[in-house]
């Protein structure tokens, strides 16, 4: 068959080099920009942000942060310990240059009277104290990581239970990419940083309030230059603050952004290659990337302007301390020797001071992740079920609507008016052109999303009344969007009714026709079905939702559109099992093939949220109306 | 991490420069404390007001100098850091799209996700740091070791002696490091690939109440993540104490060497305190450097799986053939194929006459999706050849191959974008045009109300089903293709609707070659040939009268749609 050698040529009309050189070109292009365009950009930022700030956060700084504390409250000892370890561990290094200094006294006798006995017992003292300085600090490392870790466990498994909590209309508006993004970076940003800072916030702390104690004792007037700089050093700091959190804020927004773009991208791969749309993707990508990479470099280059600037301040603080220091001396006000060691403390009291401003900065990126994760936790989740809810057991499967309005925005009003009824075990069908409401009224039933007015009622109980948990119990669904998880053909169904036996699964498959076709997989029930799967199509996906639902004991069965990509001939195939299946259980189904509901019980013909028609196959028919125009259109060209 | 390196070269030249700021910016500060002691020692001696502000005015100028340098370094290495990010990342997520779907199935969706973020967010986060970690640091480890040469060259001998046990450490660390922050980001795929799958199965597992289920899936996940993170850490963690455990006997041996050597005459127990303080410096920078460590190990175990990517083959290449005097505008000659050992069709034969209509049906399972994959060149055939004009698809470019095809799959996606977009699709078309598919793809009444502006929701949750495949056949029509493929495109379409869209598509799209793959007859009844298939072979080939008469699971399946059979569900 091949008449040709292969020439092997790349098979995309853009080589990687040129995008990459076509982005080389962008950056150089990019770097002409100067320091006010950037000055300007920021601003713009900031004032966007503010606005958004007073929009939607109020500027809860202070919550969030007490927020983010009270995830490590949890911990207290073990953050006590961690302090603890901390303390000790800078106790034991201030110990070591006292034994060297004791061990160096005992050589000032110059050659020949070096005492080797207090040399050699400092050098047991330093190796056991060193020794020991090390376990203790590979201590702290353990308990911090532990911290961390539990943290990180906490907070995301608070923030998954928290979405699965949250009402199907959540996902309907959020890029999974985006919740991603957040339950991993923005939980990473926060935990990598947070239980480190508090730590060394504490440890600083401490420090800082013991070497203004020694600076005290030894020149309190020294010591007003303190009063000046400290309090400038805090301006700078909370300025500063102020100024990158926005700059964080956008950092995390944008990662999530991309993050959304690139899942849903790769999701659409194929259908982005049928189009011959990878270049034009690429390049909708790398401006997002381009976002993304510049919020961070914002927020990056601004945030590491801290250290300098309060760098600045502490050298400023001690070139006065030594002009004052100095002029002090002049006037016999302050020894040589007390000015040295002034300067020695204030040295100490600078370092922490700085670890301090650093700390802050980096906490307003634990700040601005912490926003984002704070603000999906604050997402409502699904009303609580009404008090003395009822736990539904088995409902006989009456099912009435009510005078049912519906919309999902208040401007496009859907359901209107909407009112049917369903004897226990009767199936009703709903038929009606696309977007008429059909799957609107599954949603509503199952309550993935709640009614405007009007009542649903099951078995006499209003289903609000009825515990959520309990009331989609009463079903067993097929939808259109087949969803497997990633797992075993097993699991996969026996996932809704974990009794099921291997031989309940088999018989199901049998029932369900797709029992041939597992068999001849490698690892049979126990095949990983991966989501790119290719070699399982999607009718054999609805084949293995529909032995799934075989495995439910619900009396109610929705089945929407539950066939439409299994083949006629099998679909005729699981007819009896089909049949069984729907016995003595109130069904709803949503069919285009009018021959599969033919011996509906009742067919609700919907129109634009409402029914306009209703009763069986034979009387519709007689009537003439929608139905009938329906029913007809699909014999309309059979005229062979 | 080497790999990855090659991403940095067009900076070098910026790095050297903002190496050169960074080191004036830390010599500025470095020179306070010695203006400091010449204050001390000199200056206060002499009595003057005038030479103690001076000297004082000078540590400002350092301080000020110290400012301007540190932040002009830290900004041209966070530029370097978002360049080369910007640009790894783009190369990823290029690479990924040109990935063949056999490439992409292998590394799987949730972990090439994880790739293209949370590994490009590790390197960056390196990138930076080892800028502004990894040269301050060494030159205070340098320096420092150069200046304890110079006071006691034996005696700084000792600490040379250090040197390998503690390089030995830090590579030891490293080398162990990396496996096991590997080992994280798989896990960190299957994490994401939970929550991804949840957030698209929310219906369902709400419907079946299985939210605990799911919780607890996700608790095992979560602690895998958390708890190799962990091991990761406890590992990187010991690194610290360890080479400082190493370098504080380096100065136990240097008070005691030290000790010998003042006895001996050699040397004074001045340049012993200088030299431990000296010593202690190099030690801080150490402790710096190991974590800047970590951040390697991190970042070089997220450099690997970029590069695992990058270094993908190209699949799918273009090859040299020979045009062949076909008359039919699609040819299957002898078509073999399978996904794995296993084949899905075998010897598949069958051509479509340019303007016709070829349709598929057939039993789930039966291969027909195969053969749509096959015709675009999504897989290569194992033997035998596809034909497009007369040329075999491999001799095409992807770019020539796919603007003859409009498409709309089994599980088609709907962006987060306007309706516009998501029929325009990025291609060069006129709303005129776009009006025009709208309303052969049966979906004016709803497009009109909504506008072509209106935001489609995320998979296109805002739409019904039979709106969203109307809007993938309006993007299918739009770019006026020569081929119209639809895999099972009109399965949420009414009856009536589906008559429609056929009928249109004849007035207005006359001279289209269409492939259609159904479940419905009447889909696929009028079409000039028809394909029956089963286990990846042709069971019946012809027009619907000629199946019917022929053909007996043709006549079964069409018996049961058109009436004659009852059916329920």
């Amino acid at each position: 068959m091949a008449d040709g050698k292969s020439t092997g040529k790349i098979n995309h009309d853009i080589t990687l080099e040129e995008i990459e050189r076509e982005c080389r070109e962008h950056q150089k292009e990019n770097e002409k920009r100067n320091i006010a365009d950037e000055c300007r950009t920021i601003a713009k930022l900031q004032r966007e942000q503010s606005k958004e700030e007073i929009n939607r956060l109020g500027g809860r700084t202070g919550p969030v942060l007490r927020r983010l504390l009270r995830y490590m409250l949890r911990y207290k000892w073990l953050m006590a310990l961690a302090i603890a370890l901390s303390v000790s561990g800078n106790l034991l290094a201030l110990l070591g240059p006292m034994l060297s200094g004791k061990a160096i006294d005992a050589m000032t006798g110059g050659a020949g009277s070096v005492d080797f006995s207090i040399v050699i017992r400092c050098c047991v003292w330093m190796l056991i104290l060193y020794v020991s300085s090390g376990i203790l600090s590979y201590l702290l490392q353990i308990v911090m990581q532990q911290l961390t870790r539990k943290i990180v466990a906490n907070m995301r498994s608070e923030i998954f239970s928290h979405l699965l909590s949250l009402p199907v209309s959540f996902y309907d508006t959020h890029a999974s990419g985006d919740i991603i993004s957040r339950i991993t970076y923005d939980v990473d940003t926060i935990n990598t940083s947070l239980s480190n800072d508090v730590i060394s916030l504490a440890t600083s702390a401490m420090t800082i309030v013991g070497s203004l104690g020694m600076m005290i004792l030894i020149s309190p007037r020294l010591c007003l230059i303190f009063a000046v700089t400290v309090p400038m050093t805090i301006a700078v700091i909370i300025l500063l603050a102020r100024f990158t959190r926005p700059l964080f804020r956008a950092r995390s927004g944008k990662l999530g952004e991309l993050n959304g773009l690139i899942e849903e991208m790769f999701s659409g791969q194929k259908s982005l290659k049928a189009y011959h749309q990878e270049v034009n993707t690429i390049r909708r990508f790398q401006k997002k990337n381009e976002e993304a990479v510049d919020a961070y470099y914002r927020a990056d280059y601004m945030g590491s302007m801290v250290g300098p600037t309060v760098n600045l301040i502490n050298n400023i603080s001690l070139t006065l301390v030594t002009v004052f220091g100095a002029l002090l001396y002049l006037q016999h006000g302050i020894t040589l020797g007390n000015i040295s060691s002034f300067v020695l403390y204030s040295r100490k009291f600078s370092g922490p001071i700085n670890e301090s401003a650093n700390i802050i900065s980096e906490l307003q990126s634990v700040l601005a992740a912490g926003e984002r994760v704070f603000r999906l936790m604050d997402e409502l989740p699904e009303e609580p079920d009404r008090e003395n809810a009822l736990e539904m057991r088995k409902a006989c499967g009456e099912v009435e609507f009510r005078n049912v309005c519906f919309s999902y925005t208040p401007e496009k009003p859907l359901i209107r008016n909407l009112n049917l009824h369903a004897e226990p075990g009767r199936t009703i069908a709903i038929v009606g052109p696309t977007g008429a409401g059909k799957t609107t009224i599954i949603n509503l039933l199952m309550r993935f999303y709640d009614i405007d007015s009007g009542e649903i009622l099951l078995d006499g109980h209003d289903t609000r009344d009825i515990t959520r948990d309990s009331l989609r119990k009463q079903f067993a669904m097929v939808l259109q969007d087949t969803w497997l998880f990633y797992g075993t053909i097993y699991e996969n169904l026996a996932y809704g009714n974990p009794d099921a036996t291997r031989e309940d699964v088999c018989e199901a498959c049998k029932a369900a026709r797709i029992h041939r076709y597992i068999m001849k997989l490698p690892n049979q029930y126990d095949t990983i079905l991966t989501d790119e799967g290719t070699n399982i199509s999607k009718g054999q996906k609805q084949l293995l939702t529909i032995a799934r639902a075989m495995l439910l004991n619900a009396p109610m069965l929705i089945l929407d559109e539950a066939t439409s990509n299994v083949d006629t001939r099998t679909e005729m195939q699981i007819q009896e099992a089909m049949s069984e299946l729907m016995k003595g259980k109130t069904c709803f189904v949503i069919a285009h093939r009018l021959s599969t509901i033919r011996n509906a019980d009742t067919i609700l013909v919907i129109r634009d949220g409402a029914v306009v028609e209703q009763g069986r196959h034979e009387e519709l028919m007689a009537r003439g109306g929608e139905y009938r125009k329906l029913y007809d259109a699909q014999f309309a060209g059979q005229t062979i | 991490m080497k790999k990855l390196f090659p991403f940095l070269r067009p900076y070098l030249g910026r790095m050297t420069l903002g190496f050169a700021i960074k080191v004036a910016g830390t010599i500025a500060e470095l020179l306070i404390p010695w203006a400091l002691s010449v204050m001390v020692d000199d200056v206060i001696p002499r009595q003057s007001v005038r030479d103690v502000l001076l000297w004082g005015i000078v540590m400002l100028l350092f301080a000020a100098a110290a400012l301007v340098c540190n932040i002009a370094a830290n900004r041209m290495a966070s530029l370097v850091a978002r360049n080369t990010t910007e640009r790894i990342r783009l190369q990823l997520y290029s690479r990924i799209s040109f990935l063949s779907l056999r490439q992409q199935s292998a590394f799987t969706l949730p972990s090439l996700i994880s790739r293209a973020t949370s590994d490009t967010y590790n390197v960056h986060q390196f990138l930076g740091m080892m800028q502004r970690l990894g040269v301050r640091q060494p030159i205070m480890l340098v320096g420092g070791l150069a200046v304890t040469f110079l006071m006691d060259a034996k005696l700084s001998l000792v600490m040379v002696a250090l040197l390998p046990f503690m390089v030995f450490f830090v590579l030891l660390f490293c080398t162990k490091g990396v496996p096991m922050y590997t080992r994280v980001q798989e896990a960190l795929d299957r994490f994401i690939r939970l929550v991804r799958e949840d957030t698209t199965g929310i219906r369902v597992i709400k419907a079946l109440s299985k939210t605990e289920e799911e919780r607890r899936k996700f608790q095992k996940i979560n602690r895998e993540v958390v708890d190799r993170d962990f091991k990761a850490g406890l590992v990187m963690g010991a690194m610290r104490p360890v080479v400082g455990i190493v370098l504080n006997i380096g100065v136990v041996l240097v008070v005691y060497v030290g000790a010998v050597r003042v006895n001996r005459g050699q040397t004074s127990p001045g340049v012993i305190m200088a030299f431990l303080s000296y010593v202690s410096i190099i030690l801080n920078s150490i402790l710096f450097l190991s974590r800047l460590f970590i951040s390697y190990s991190k970042a070089s175990a997220s450099a690997g799986r970029i590069a695992e990517v990058l270094e993908q083959p190209e699949d799918l290449l273009i090859e040299q053939k020979d045009r062949r005097d076909f008359s039919a505008q699609i040819v299957f000659d002898q078509v073999s194929f399978g996904y794995g050992p296993e084949e899905c069709v075998r010897n598949l034969s069958f051509d479509v006459p340019r303007g016709t209509t070829l349709g598929i049906i057939g039993a789930t399972g039966s291969g027909k999706t195969t053969v749509i994959n096959l015709l675009m060149r999504y897989y290569d055939p194992q033997a035998g050849a596809v034909f497009i004009d007369g040329l075999d698809v491999r001799a095409y470019s992807s770019a020539q191959l796919m603007t003859k095809f409009g498409a709309v799959f089994q599980n088609d996606v709907i962006f987060h974008d306007t309706i516009r977009e998501n029929i325009r699709f990025g291609r060069n078309i006129s709303d005129g045009e776009i009006w025009k598919a709208v309303r052969c793809a049966q979906a004016e009444d709803f497009v009109r109300a909504r506008g072509l502006e209106d935001m489609c929701a995320i998979r296109g949750m805002n739409l019904s089903g039979g709106q969203k495949q109307r809007i993938l056949i309006a993007r299918a029509l739009a770019g006026k293709p020569e081929i119209l493929v639809f895999d099972d495109a009109s399965s949420a379409l009414d009856y009536e609707t589906d008559a429609r869209l056929r009928a249109a598509i004849r007035e207005n799209y006359g001279s289209i070659t269409t492939v259609i793959v159904a479940q419905r007859v009447s889909s696929i009844m009028y079409a000039d040939r028809i394909l029956v298939m089963d286990e990846g072979q042709i069971i019946g080939d012809g027009k619907h009268a000629d199946l019917m008469q022929n053909c007996a699971v043709y006549r079964e399946i069409s018996d049961t749609q058109m009436g004659r059979g009852e059916v329920i569900g």
